[in-house]
């Protein structure tokens, strides 16, 4: 099969690409295409990387996609120009997606059914199971070389620096020789039967200096080591994709950096817990108890924690809850991404609550905001939630080093001292109250004076039980302006205006790199937009500025019910209908062209 | 919940413990349960025994759920901490508490709504944690708050106030605690206080998780003939296995540990417990023989009694995780912070 033929178009584009591997669950594909990944990174390129996987084990579809972009836009594209086909069961579907003029990389040890046949597209076919069956012996190996040798093809195909790739391999296999070898010997065999059969593709890669000060990294990883940073002691868990890595990343951090090397004793405590309701209850219990503690959950375990999140309000304890959302409701799609608790953290639990919410963006920005989250959790004794995702949690994800201030000291919020009880004549655990609406904790085991009394019942300001409306009210009513105070304290909006903007688009979380660049494509076709990307609840006064300042403003998210339009609909000034929503909420991250074709649309109308 | 102070007065005749505090130093707020009901025995026995081993009052934290029994902890020992907590939450509650600060003593009070129903699962997984409480249900067979419907400890047979008798095959934390390994069982009855205080300072000594089952009765809702669970019953039947002595660390070369054949465990802190009247066919460090006499009893329709199984070579939750000896909560910031230049070598492994 040669492609590109002399007289046909040969402009070829460099470092601007997408491309798109399906593969079958639990076949090994996954290291196969982290380590095209890392070699493009480590090739100084711009790049993301996704993960649509299913939730399944073993034996279901899979699709990994790879989009390369010298000027950074790296949001998930839509256009593949080369699709990695190595799942028959999808063949039909997956050589549809492909672009016109396109091309399908498939194992060609079967001949492909006619009817998958394309005039539009180039068919390249390797015999990689062939190849694999005549090569490796053990009947597993077979398989898993299988998506090495695509690996080889693909290095050959699109011009992976090969040193970049075996010193991956080295490192990788550093201490196991053995599979070193069969690895490197897969992936010469893609790359050779390549070299030979194919000509150059129109597109390809050259090493850039893009990611000298960056990192490849999830977010669920960020998190966790940002939780060992912020100084947590406890955690409690139940497995939940997708935030089970949070946990594995913060426990694999606190054998690095919290076991005595002598002793081998541990500063911290993790506890699988039995259930959700548990996991938050004994962060309650330990933040309660003066440590700084953390759950992550998911949607479902969230809404098993509403009671004790609701107790944890009104009681006024410190809590933090890491949400990596995925599809809801109920078991929803584990597996695929959403940003659809929004309003069940907002105001979760019965009763009137109201939460302080985070939405980082990016790894980078988990590993700060999971240190913020601390600070704000014990400044307002009360549960704060950082919403991640899926895609931000469980995709690498290419962002700026992560950086650390060592004259940072946690803040603890108000907790009374051993000296500082011992001078008053009596404690009260909520009177008085500071310019934030906050009183001071004491903490057992320090002073019988600030011994007191914690409920989730009927209290008075000075903590005592009442079943009186006045009395009631008065606590409600400051932990309202308690929220209202945390919006100084919480980080502000990201905002950036255009020239001639017309209107303003709003998003939230990881739909950033999609909407920026839409904006910019938008700018391009003279529909210039300014931009604001929401990063916490309670709403600071930009916020209304921002929304009231334009005619309009798109708001962009994924959920179906448009919680972050109702949420600000609820919670600012601002006029309904000054508020649209672009709403993608199928499971996938967000990219560009979705974005752009709701705006347009709407436009229009 | 409701509770009306207590005004203090120390008469000067009263005894000083080892601290110098009096029983009254271990009271809290007045009770607003009903009169006669068998909670506020329990917690007259708690302060007894909280006096008696001189325990810090601001060194003890009280933890519970929602019911009747849950509002007790208002009523002992003002001096501590207490959390009312959320109905059945409190065994995964005081969990987080006792990971953050394993300096502290930890009595969870809950009843058989909170234990059996709604937190049973907390309940049984802090067993499995061996988490250093001493946990106590406060076990009438009844809902008192909602007025009456059967809790999942009703035997067979039992009436309700109605007349209704339960169908439903009971949970007993007895026997639920030995299939689970818990490793620190006790029944006891609270119109016993002679038998429960020693029980409940045992408890507060041993290593890990100290369950004690208090048959309870709620004088308004199931204290009536026909209940399994009011006072005549639980006296009629009760079947006393072994009566406990408590002997504190410094008291421990006094003692006359072994005499008349009694069995006697040393406890993880140093104190000896001592079991006498101990029938020749039981011993209760020996899980199976335990399980077996208590179903052979249980059979006979009789409520047996005492500090039924001890084991304290089981690790708690901390010695597990290898925690390090002082509270976590107390640890400087500076000891849990990698700092930057980690940050920087760590990153290399992001690249």
């Amino acid at each position: 099969m040669q492609l590109a033929s002399p007289g046909i178009d040969t402009a070829v584009r460099v470092n601007d690409f997408a491309i798109k591997l399906a593969n079958v669950n639990g076949t090994g594909s996954a290291s196969a295409n982290g380590l095209l990944m890392q070699a493009i990174f480590r090739m100084g390129i711009p790049v993301s990387g996704k993960n649509l996987f299913p939730s399944n084990i073993q034996g279901l579809p899979t699709w990994y996609e790879i989009r390369v972009n010298k000027d950074g836009y790296t949001a998930r594209a839509l256009d593949y120009d080369l699709m990695v086909a190595m799942n028959s069961i999808t063949y039909e579907r997956d050589i549809k997606e492909v672009r016109e003029g396109g091309f399908v990389l498939f194992d060609s040890s079967w001949p492909l059914d006619p009817h998958l046949h394309r005039e539009d597209v180039t068919f390249l076919g390797v015999p990689f199971a062939e190849m694999c069956n005549q090569h490796f012996r053990d009947s597993r190996e077979r398989i898993l070389m299988k998506n090495i040798a695509y690996a080889g093809s693909l290095i050959a195909a699109l011009d992976v620096d090969m040193q970049i790739v075996q010193q991956l391999l080295d490192e990788k296999f550093a201490k196991k020789k053995s599979l070193r070898e069969s690895n490197l010997k897969a992936l010469r065999l893609g790359h050779d039967y390549a070299k030979e059969h194919f000509d150059p593709l129109p597109f390809r890669l050259e090493k850039m200096n893009a990611n000298d000060d960056k990192i490849l990294i999830d977010g669920n990883t960020a998190t966790g080591l940002g939780c060992v940073y912020a100084g947590a002691t406890v955690a409690a868990w139940y497995p939940i994709t997708p935030s089970t890595s949070v946990m594995d990343a913060f426990t694999d951090f606190c054998k690095q950096y919290r076991r005595d090397p002598q002793t081998g004793e541990m500063n911290c405590m993790i506890i699988q817990a039995e259930d959700e309701l548990a996991a938050i209850g004994m962060v309650i219990g330990a933040t309660w108890n003066g440590a700084r503690a953390f759950t992550s959950t998911s949607g479902p375990g969230i809404s098993l924690m509403n009671e004790l999140l609701g107790l944890a309000y009104y009681a006024e304890i410190p809590a933090v809850v890491m949400d990596i959302q995925r599809v809801g409701p109920s078991t929803g799609m584990p597996t695929r991404t959403q940003q659809g608790d929004v309003f069940e953290c907002a105001y979760a639990s019965h009763g009137d609550t109201k939460h302080i919410l985070l939405f980082p963006s990016n790894p980078a920005e988990c590993f700060d905001f999971a240190v913020k989250s601390f600070d704000l959790a014990e400044r307002f004794q009360t549960p704060v939630f950082m919403l991640s995702d899926l895609d931000i949690g469980m995709n690498d994800w290419v962002v700026p080093r992560l950086t650390w201030d060592d004259s940072y000291r946690p803040d603890r919020g108000r907790v009374l001292q051993l000296e500082e009880i011992e001078k008053i004549s009596k404690y009260f655990r909520y009177s008085p109250e500071d310019e934030n609406y906050v009183a001071a904790r004491t903490l057992p085991g320090v002073h019988e004076k600030g011994a007191f009394f914690t409920r989730g019942s009927g209290h008075t300001k000075l903590g005592a039980y009442t079943e009186m409306p006045d009395e009631y009210q008065e606590v409600v009513d400051r932990l309202l302006k308690k929220h209202k105070a945390a919006a100084k304290f919480v980080p502000a909006p990201i905002i950036e205006r255009r020239k001639g903007a017309r209107f303003g688009v709003v998003t939230i979380g990881g739909c950033d790199p999609a909407v920026r660049e839409a904006l910019d494509i938008l700018e391009q076709r003279g529909i210039p937009a300014d931009y604001m990307r929401l990063r916490a609840f309670p709403f600071d006064e930009s916020v209304d500025a921002f929304l009231n300042g334009h005619e309009f403003n798109f708001i962009v998210e994924q959920n179906r019910d448009a919680q972050v339009r109702s949420l600000l609909t609820l919670e600012t000034s601002v006029p309904k209908d000054k508020l649209r929503s672009v709403l993608v909420y199928g499971g996938f991250p967000l990219s560009a062209k979705r974005a752009i074709d709701r705006i347009l649309s709407q436009l229009e109308n | 919940m409701p509770s009306i102070a207590k005004p203090v007065a120390v008469h000067p005749s009263l005894h000083r413990n080892a601290l110098g505090l009096t029983i009254r130093d271990y009271e809290g707020s007045m009770s607003t349960l009903c009169a006669g009901c068998g909670h506020d025995s329990v917690t007259a026995a708690i302060v007894r025994a909280c006096w008696e081993i001189s325990l810090a009052p601001h060194m003890l934290a009280k933890l519970s759920g929602i019911g009747c029994s849950s509002k007790t902890p208002t009523y002992f020992v003002g001096g501590a901490h207490g959390f009312n907590s959320a109905h059945g939450r409190m065994a995964a509650i005081a969990t987080g508490a006792n990971a953050a600060n394993r300096e502290l003593t930890y009595i969870g009070i809950s009843g058989d709504g909170d234990s059996l129903s709604i937190g049973l699962g907390h309940m049984c997984h802090a067993i499995r944690r061996n988490v250093k409480l001493l946990y106590i249900i406060e076990n009438n067979g009844v809902y008192g708050l909602t007025k009456g419907q059967f809790s999942a400890s009703a035997d067979v047979g039992s009436k309700s106030k109605r007349g209704e008798p339960n169908r439903m095959a009971p949970i007993d934390p007895v026997m639920l605690g030995l299939s689970l390994g818990a490793t620190f069982i006790a029944r006891s009855f609270s119109g016993d206080k002679e038998q429960l205080i020693p029980i409940l300072k045992a408890g507060l000594a041993h290593r890990g998780f100290a369950l004690i089952d208090v048959i309870s009765p709620c004088v308004t809702f199931n204290d009536h003939e026909g209940s399994t669970k009011s006072y005549l019953h639980t006296r009629n039947n009760m079947l006393k296995v072994n009566d406990t002595d408590f002997v504190p660390p410094a008291a421990e070369i006094l003692a006359n540990i072994g005499q008349n054949g009694a069995v006697s465990v040393a406890m993880h802190d140093g104190s000896v417990v001592r079991f006498k009247g101990v029938p020749k066919d039981y011993d209760p460090t020996d899980r199976e023989k335990v399980y077996n006499y208590l179903q052979e009893h249980h059979g006979n329709g009789e409520v047996v009694t005492g500090l039924l199984y001890v084991d304290e070579s089981v690790p708690d939750m901390h010695e597990l995780n290898k925690t390090v000896p002082v509270a976590l909560s107390k640890l400087p910031y500076e000891k849990l912070c990698p700092g930057s230049a980690a940050l920087d070598q760590l990153q290399e492994d992001f690249r």
